[in-house]
């Protein structure tokens, strides 16, 4: 049996009346990629934002490592060993990459001044040992404002292996990638495998999801209304469903 | 040359050097033009007397508008915080400790209103810091009943007297002295505080700012409540200088130091600033009137050549902008 890494438990969340998520129920296990599926407005987002911290649940519990608990701000979220790659690519294009990845928790002194010299010796190592960027053209100097997208994810990967995390949240990793940098993302969620880490993530493109992740959970207006392993299913099968989703509003059950 | 032009640290101080280089334009034409005025002490004498004023609220202002914000409040967070000192001045025989803590809570507290009406009532800072503009003012007419406060039998030849106004070496204003002491100090907080830090974040890009764990909140709250204090801070400076306090005061600072922010390259649109340009700023800004008239012309130019500077510097900020985007 696979070691437990989160659990959710019940989840609901309204934005106002809107009921975003209804009784969401998911649990993603150590070493374990989740792909999380559904068309826009099934609330992938929001279940997302709850695991990072950005939303509290209105109900529900949420288990980490086997103990429960209450995720209340992003902080909290990473020093727990979740570390998020945003659809927004969570970066500021007008400030420098040293600065970008200790944003949030940057190196001080007890007063609370940066330790400049630190943070790019740092962001040093994270460019050269976790990204394998080569590029002169690119110091740790650098404003975000000049990278690819593919160059801004990899400065958000690299960030979430140089903290450590146990569980890497990703949000349309692939979105407005070029193929080359689409390969690199993938081949860098498949090999978090290797380090027992696990991921969840979301992507609308089901040939990407199905080849990098284990698992497939199914959101449809904010509940989950299916779950398969890859062994189960062949992609095929999982487009079919999608589309059956799409037109008739449900999953037919195998029986 | 080339190499110099090309060094790492022009290509990464190009607003700096930009704004350094129309100061020393400008006070070359001063120079060249008013010889007889601009060769001598007196004038810097003046400039050291008066920048300050505004200077250390641009300083300080840097901060906001670095989030994109902005606070139209302060001339009358001066207002309302210099008619407290006054009173407190004159109805405890002078205790300046009491006074000026009071004070400058009061300029937090105003602060913090502005604050929370931006971050948690959501209006835009540049309505409600109309209001609180206005509401600060009316208070302080309400309270003053239109009358001045004298404080110069209770500040004048004081020790607090001697280091908030009085000349070094019977040379220097110590407000000047006080001026560099903070924009160093802020311009440090600014770049190397992760205050400052979060300050660039937020106001780079909120949502992002979010999602690494800063609080969006806390920062702009600060920021305004900084402000507030600094606002108050440079209301006792006047004060002081003045021995006065009349109901206006405070009123004429809005364009000047919101103008110094601009002309020293802090960018409107949030993100990116420098304490450095805004003091350079307060150089040039601070300067024109006195320049304008020194050189000649009427004084019915100040105001023309003031619009000129600002547009200018902002339409080259703009440009140096968008050839790096």
């Amino acid at each position: 049996m696979a070691e437990e890494l989160l659990k959710l438990q019940n989840i609901y969340k309204n934005f106002g009346n809107v009921k975003v998520l209804k009784d969401v129920n998911i649990k993603i296990n150590k070493g374990e990629v989740v792909a999380l599926i559904g068309d826009n407005g099934a609330g992938k987002s929001t279940l997302i934002k709850v695991i990072t911290g950005v939303h509290s649940p209105n109900s529900g519990k949420v288990f980490f490592k086997e103990k429960e608990v209450q995720i209340k701000s992003v902080a909290q979220s990473r020093k727990m060993g979740i570390e998020a790659v945003y659809q927004e690519r969570a970066l500021c294009d007008q400030q420098e990459l040293y600065r970008n990845i200790f944003a949030g928790r940057e190196i001080t002194n007890s007063l609370g001044f940066l330790d400049i010299k630190k943070q790019r010796k740092e962001a040093e190592k994270i460019l050269r040992d976790y990204i394998g960027f080569t590029s002169k053209a690119i110091t740790v100097d650098s404003q975000v404002m000049g990278l690819s997208g593919g160059e801004k994810q990899g400065v958000a990967f690299g960030r979430s292996l140089y903290f450590n995390s146990d569980l890497i949240v990703l949000d349309e990793p692939t979105m407005g990638l070029s193929i080359q940098e689409t390969e690199k993302v993938l081949n860098f969620v498949k090999g978090l495998k290797n380090e027992n880490k696990s991921a969840i993530f979301i992507d609308h493109n089901i040939i990407h999801v199905y080849g990098a992740a284990d698992r497939f959970i199914i959101l449809d207006r904010g509940e989950v209304v299916g779950e398969f392993n890859k062994e189960d299913i062949s992609r095929e099968e999982l487009v079919q469903k999608m589309i059956q989703l799409h037109e008739s509003g449900k999953i037919k059950v195998e029986d | 040359m080339n190499n110099l032009l090309n060094s790492y640290f022009v290509k990464t101080h190009k607003l700096e050097i930009s704004i350094t280089i129309i100061a020393v334009v400008l006070f070359l034409i001063y120079f060249l033009g008013a010889p007889h005025v601009f060769t001598r002490f007196p004038i810097y004498r003046a400039f050291m007397q008066s920048m300050p004023f505004f200077g250390i609220i641009a300083i300080s202002a840097t901060f906001v508008v670095t989030l994109g914000e902005i606070d139209l409040s302060f001339p009358s967070i001066v207002g309302i915080t210099s008619l407290i000192f006054g009173i407190i001045m004159t109805s405890t025989d002078g205790n300046f400790f009491i006074a000026f803590i009071l004070a400058t809570s009061l300029g937090m507290f105003a602060g913090l209103v502005n604050g929370l009406l931006v971050t948690k009532i959501g209006i835009p800072s540049i309505v409600a810091t109309i209001g609180t503009l206005f509401f600060w003012r009316g208070l302080v007419n309400v309270i003053s009943q239109g009358s001045g406060i004298a404080i110069v039998d209770v500040a004048d030849g004081t020790w607090h007297h001697m280091i908030f106004v009085e000349k070094l070496f019977g040379k220097i204003p110590m407000q000047f002295i006080w001026f560099i002491v903070l924009t160093g100090l802020m311009q440090w907080v600014y770049r190397y505080h992760k205050f400052g830090n979060h300050i660039h974040f937020v106001g780079d890009n909120k949502a992002s700012a979010q999602m690494m764990g800063i609080n969006v909140d806390n920062v702009k709250i600060i920021a305004f409540v900084q402000l507030g204090f600094f606002s108050a801070l440079a209301g006792i400076f006047t004060m002081y200088e003045m021995l006065y306090f009349w109901p206006t005061q405070g009123e004429g600072l809005m364009l000047t130091t919101l103008a110094a922010v601009f002309v020293g390259g802090t960018s409107v649109f949030g993100g990116k600033g420098t304490i450095f340009g805004t003091f350079i700023g307060v150089l040039i800004i601070g300067s024109l009137e006195s320049g304008i008239v020194a050189l000649g012309l009427s004084g019915f130019y100040v105001k023309f050549i003031n619009g000129l500077m600002i547009t200018v510097a902002v339409t080259v900020y703009a440009l140096i902008q968008r050839r790096k985007n």
